[in-house]
């Protein structure tokens, strides 16, 4: 690539920018700036596009009562049953049964906070979804 | 344990990668001016490994660079310096050995996951937990952090760093932190150069397993000429987009590192007087111009939605001649520094 090719097409960097390493005029090596290239912008928002579709039928799933607000949240900070026990500390058994509603109700507030903390919001952030 | 002071203020400079660029700071300040790229070359930090059975956020690994780590691992030993690294259970216990470190005045690396680091751009916060950072300083709770990839340092809280450092999930950074501990009166360069580029060559052509090096690009270029067929259509601009994302997002420089490398080959070239080298590096930015082409195609099809196979048999087609050009280089390059 040359410094003249350079793509400088704003987006997913928002203020920053990316090092490419290009050819100048005399075919030397430099460093130069660029704050975003467009097929990568593509790229980063269909991954987003897929998290938040995904999201949003975890939600309405939680809504209908078939998953508690844990799944929620754990969706939202795009982690699974297997990182969510490896965070919180808990088994990965315990998570998946905290997933369902009649089991995460019952959960006291020692157990509430560990997941709470996890996710760096409160007890009643968790017990509450959008 | 000899961990030096460096007196003054730490001097950050922006680089593609992360963790090379991390390891050019540490040395810069330490009075050894090894650029970002001579570093990743030293460390043989470029690679292909395609992993279809180890999943990121459900999708197959592909990646252009060698383990993290081994950058850092392999700049030292080949440029005679030492690193003392330090490895923790105790996030608190972690973060006091972090304080204790830099209030001597002694830069740490650090390794971080990316998700918890307050100061990354929204769009870019994955799950992803190999990243390295230098902490240089604290002012009570906020610590001064120069973290390569971005232009100038920032200021990171303690509990976000603690998050970082314990981050779970692949590749758990587990508190990990390494300082300097001695560094040489003078290093030799055109000696570690010539190390770090058989390390390549070895690992590129003749390594034991299929799925790295240039065999790995080819088996991933078979994979995705399947891709069509083996893939639910919805998901597919998913996976496109993913492959594009690791060659391309923050840290690689572009046309996943081979523009470093190819900033490498022409540094070594003047380094060691050889310019056999400045040949190997106009060729080795072509491929990455020709990996790029392969982002550019990639994400007009995710655009457009199509899952057309001519499409995919294009795209594998571009893959199949970045590894046949990557081979000869590699065949070529170790005939200069066998």
């Amino acid at each position: 690539m040359e410094k003249k090719d350079v793509p400088q097409d704003h987006g997913i960097y928002g203020q920053w920018h990316g090092i490419c390493y290009v050819t100048d005029e005399n075919g030397e090596y430099v460093r130069s700036k660029s704050s975003g290239w467009e097929p990568l912008n593509i790229a980063n928002g269909i991954a987003w596009e897929f998290i938040n579709e995904d999201l949003a039928g975890i939600l309405k799933k939680v809504k209908k009562g078939e998953l508690s607000p844990l799944a929620y949240h754990m969706n939202k900070n795009m982690m699974d049953a297997k990182v969510l026990s490896q965070y919180s500390g808990f088994a990965r058994w315990r998570v998946n049964r905290h997933l369902k509603p009649r089991a995460f109700n019952k959960l006291d507030d020692e157990v509430l906070k560990r997941y709470a903390s996890v996710f760096n919001i409160t007890i009643e952030q968790l017990k509450e979804t959008p | 344990m000899i961990l030096k002071s460096i007196d003054k203020e730490f001097i950050h400079r922006q680089s593609a990668h992360c963790e090379s660029g991390s390891t050019s700071n540490l040395l810069l300040n330490y009075g050894i001016e090894a650029s970002e790229p001579l570093v990743f070359g030293i460390g043989s930090g470029i690679f292909f490994g395609y992993f279809p059975f180890i999943k990121v956020q459900g999708m197959p690994t592909i990646t252009f660079r060698n383990m993290p780590g081994r950058i850092l691992k392999n700049t030292a030993k080949r440029l005679g310096v030492r690193f003392e690294t330090f490895k923790f259970h105790d996030p608190e216990k972690a973060m006091d050995a972090l304080d204790r470190v830099i209030d001597n005045g002694v830069p740490a690396g650090v390794r971080t996951g990316v998700f918890w680091l307050p100061y990354m751009p929204d769009a870019m916060r994955f799950h992803f937990n190999a990243h390295t950072i230098v902490v240089y300083g604290r002012n009570g709770n906020d610590y001064l952090v120069s973290d390569p990839v971005f232009d100038y340092p920032v200021v990171c809280p303690r509990k976000d760093l603690m998050k970082a450092r314990f981050a779970e999930g692949l590749l758990a950074p587990r508190g990990k932190m390494y300082c300097l501990s001695e560094v040489p009166e003078k290093v030799d360069f055109s000696q570690a150069i010539r190390k770090g580029i058989r390390e390549v060559c070895y690992v590129m052509i003749h390594f034991p397993f299929p799925l790295i090096g240039v065999g790995g690009i080819r088996m991933f270029a078979k994979a995705l000429r399947r891709w069509p067929e083996r893939h639910e259509k919805r998901r597919l601009p998913l996976y496109l987009g993913h492959a594009i994302r690791m060659q391309e997002e923050i840290g690689t420089g572009g046309g996943g590192f081979r523009l470093i490398y190819a900033a490498f080959l022409h540094e070594a070239a003047h380094i060691t007087g050889d310019d056999r080298f400045l040949e190997m590096s106009k060729r080795m930015t072509a491929i990455g111009d020709r990996w790029r082409e392969f982002a550019l195609y990639g994400a007009r099809i995710c655009k457009n939605r199509s899952s057309d196979g001519d499409n995919f048999d294009r795209l594998s087609d571009i893959i199949l001649d970045c590894a046949g050009k990557e081979y000869q280089l590699y065949k070529d390059l170790w005939e200069i520094v066998k």
